[in-house]
């Protein structure tokens, strides 16, 4: 019983940055706006936190840091490819490259150091009262930020999905002109979208460096990409994309057990991205993408 | 066509990544004059500083080359950091196991070696993108990911020499010679004939892209799949054929490092440069022939970015690297809607 809780609880640990990440990258999406910069996003929602949290000596003002920084993050790509209609995969690049570089220049001069922020000692490691009776598996939902990941998650669904403004969102990543005929303005829709999948992603960050209790280079590690793969399995939908997001969070569990009984663990490492490519070639192939997606949308123009 | 119009928009990304780097300095305090002297002149003055520019520019011209063809193929390569690494596994596996061959043949053999490898796991996405659809800008970016973990632990099972993350040197027979031997003035610096090599395969790449009729349909693809069932090509083999190209060409730019300045396999000698293979292509407008010319501004940037850590951490010059491709990719959009006609190309 408490190895089935134990390994649960490290599925939650594990799925939770994923989980928000292809959430955050869902709601882009489907406004019609690629969004590969959500690996940068999800860094500088780490780095938000840590030094948020470290700063203030609050982790609920290190929470909203995070956020934060995604959020901010998610506007630059919005204006780069919605306002100003630019590459949308090449912005999320140099917006990946930027959070790298900038992320590691900043702990050199907030922190002096080439490697990580100093621990983070202000996140209290006891779940919320009620969830100690679920153990190991408790210590990780009873968190605050798991409760407030997964609220998130679930209204990003319902709005996404099931509400007028999700509506309107999908509108604008299937065929923004239609958005625009209602009397609605696409770039701020899709502005708005993007800020929204990164206040989200951001979140995702702030549990990484409260999991690690600090700040490390390029902690996000390609978590980024892999939820974008997951998202797309998840075919555009929150829902689908969290039950990939577990199925990429098992078998990195599946990686931790089996480590050091035999099998070389760099072949465990590479297992999310290998089945991440197994997902993404054998699903994709009939998950169809939102119609505008990538597409610049003009003012008064067609598709 | 190269029309002096295309120059502005690069040139005009370049000047304001200089300025943001300029204010960065006045923000921290420091002069941004000493930093834009430190950034263009330490490296453009001593003759080691050239050297090592040129060094860098070597590897940035073959992974921009490996963005540029696929790009014109309508596929996005980013995966010349993973595919450059295998290709230089396979290089110095090839050139420490036939150590004891001569001359050009076994560098002839470890080149084909880089390129085989490097093309086919390119190919891997290629051929994903073309039979189910998977986008090869995430699948790319996924295999670099892979490779990184298998040649950790080629390396850590058996290649390694102990304590170290480097593998034997290969045969002298695969050597290319380091222009510090021939040019004295270039001192200890990186640069071999690895560089004029590169610029031959940027010359050739051009030649086949715009002048042969493979390098036509090959620029047919990019309109799309239907256009080329319509050209009579198979989508399929040519997807997978520009990706492997695009592999290829990331793969034997590992010689730069490998035969041309250490001898030797080291984990992680890629550092990156993989990355910014993207702007190089994109800077240079996915010609080939202009190629080299923005991989010597990326590394002169990288290398400047050195001298820089003195008043400044170097990691803004990569910062400035990514505010380049930002102005870029913005200017572009605006000359591509007839916003800056000076511009629009």
């Amino acid at each position: 019983m408490d190895f089935l809780l134990s390994t649960l609880a490290q599925v939650v640990r594990i799925v939770v940055p994923y989980g928000l990440v292809s959430v955050g990258g869902c709601l882009s999406e489907r406004s019609g706006v690629v969004n590969i910069g959500l690996e940068g996003i999800l860094l500088n929602g780490a780095f938000g936190a840590a030094v948020g949290t470290i700063e203030t000596g609050s982790p609920v003002w290190g929470t909203l840091c995070g956020a934060l920084a995604g959020a901010l993050t998610a506007l630059l790509h919005a204006f780069v490819t919605v306002r100003a209609r630019a590459d949308q995969i090449v912005s999320g690049l140099a917006i990946n490259m930027a959070s790298l570089a900038g992320t590691r220049a900043l702990l050199k001069i907030l922190y002096d150091s080439a490697s990580n922020s100093p621990r983070i000692l202000h996140v209290p490691a006891d779940p919320l009262p009620g969830f100690a009776i679920l153990g190991p598996l408790g210590d990780a939902i009873g968190q605050p930020l798991f409760l407030l990941a997964a609220a998130a998650v679930v209204l990003a669904d319902r709005l996404l999905l099931r509400s007028g403004v999700g509506l309107l969102v999908r509108a604008a990543g299937e065929r923004p002109a239609a958005v625009e005929a209602s009397g609605f303005d696409v770039a701020r829709v899709r502005t708005a979208s993007v800020i929204a999948g990164g206040m989200i992603a951001g979140l995702g960050g702030s549990w990484l460096a409260f999991q690690q209790n600090s700040f490390t280079d390029g902690m996000s590690g390609g978590r980024g990409y892999i939820a974008l793969a997951a998202m797309i399995a998840g075919r555009w939908r929150p829902g689908g994309a969290i039950v990939s997001c577990l199925l990429f969070a098992a078998a990195e569990t599946l990686q931790i057990r089996l480590s050091g009984r035999g099998v070389p663990t760099q072949f465990l490492q590479m297992l999310p991205y290998l089945i991440a490519l197994v997902v993404l070639a054998g699903w994709v192939g009939r998950a169809v993408a939102p119609a505008a997606l990538g597409k610049p949308y003009r003012r008064g123009g067609s598709e | 066509m190269i029309r002096r119009r295309d120059f502005a928009a690069p040139l005009i990304a370049v000047l304001a990544g200089l300025a943001a780097g300029a204010l960065i300095a006045l923000l921290l305090g420091a002069s941004p004059v000493r930093f834009l002297s430190l950034l263009v002149g330490e490296t453009l003055t001593t003759g080691y500083g050239l050297g090592q520019v040129l060094f860098r520019s070597t590897a940035l011209i073959f992974v921009g080359l490996a963005v540029a063809l696929p790009f014109r193929a309508g596929l996005f390569n980013i995966g010349g950091e993973g595919q450059m690494a295998v290709g230089g596994f396979a290089m110095t596996w090839i050139g420490i196991v036939l150590a004891g061959l001569p001359g050009p043949w076994l560098w002839i053999l470890c080149i084909a070696g880089a390129a085989l490898a490097g093309g086919i796991w390119a190919g891997i996405a290629g051929l994903l993108k073309a039979r189910t659809g998977a986008h090869e800008v995430i699948t790319t970016i996924l295999l670099n990911f892979v490779a990184a973990a298998l040649l950790n632990y080629a390396m850590s099972a058996h290649f390694a020499l102990p304590e170290t993350v480097r593998t034997a040197a290969v045969g002298e027979g695969a050597w290319m010679a380091r222009a510090s031997l021939a040019i004295g003035w270039m001192h200890g610096s990186g640069v071999s004939t690895a560089f004029p090599f590169a610029l031959a395969v940027a010359v050739a790449c051009d030649l086949l892209l715009f002048r042969t009729a493979a390098g036509f349909s090959w620029r047919i693809l990019a309109g799309g799949i239907r256009r080329a069932r319509y050209a009579r090509l198979s989508p399929i083999r040519w997807t997978v054929a520009s990706m492997a190209m695009g592999g290829a060409l990331a793969g034997v730019g590992s010689c730069s490092y490998i035969l041309g300045y250490k001898r030797y396999f080291e984990e992680g000698f890629t550092g990156g440069v993989g990355y910014l293979g993207i702007a190089v292509a994109l800077l240079a407008r996915n010609r080939p022939a202009a190629v080299p010319a923005a991989a010597f501004l990326f590394g002169m940037l990288s290398q400047g970015g050195l001298a820089v850590n003195q008043i400044v951490p170097r990691e803004f010059v990569d910062l400035l690297m990514a505010v380049i491709l930002i102005v870029f990719i913005l200017l572009d959009a605006r000359a591509r809607e007839g916003g800056i006609r000076w511009i629009s190309s």
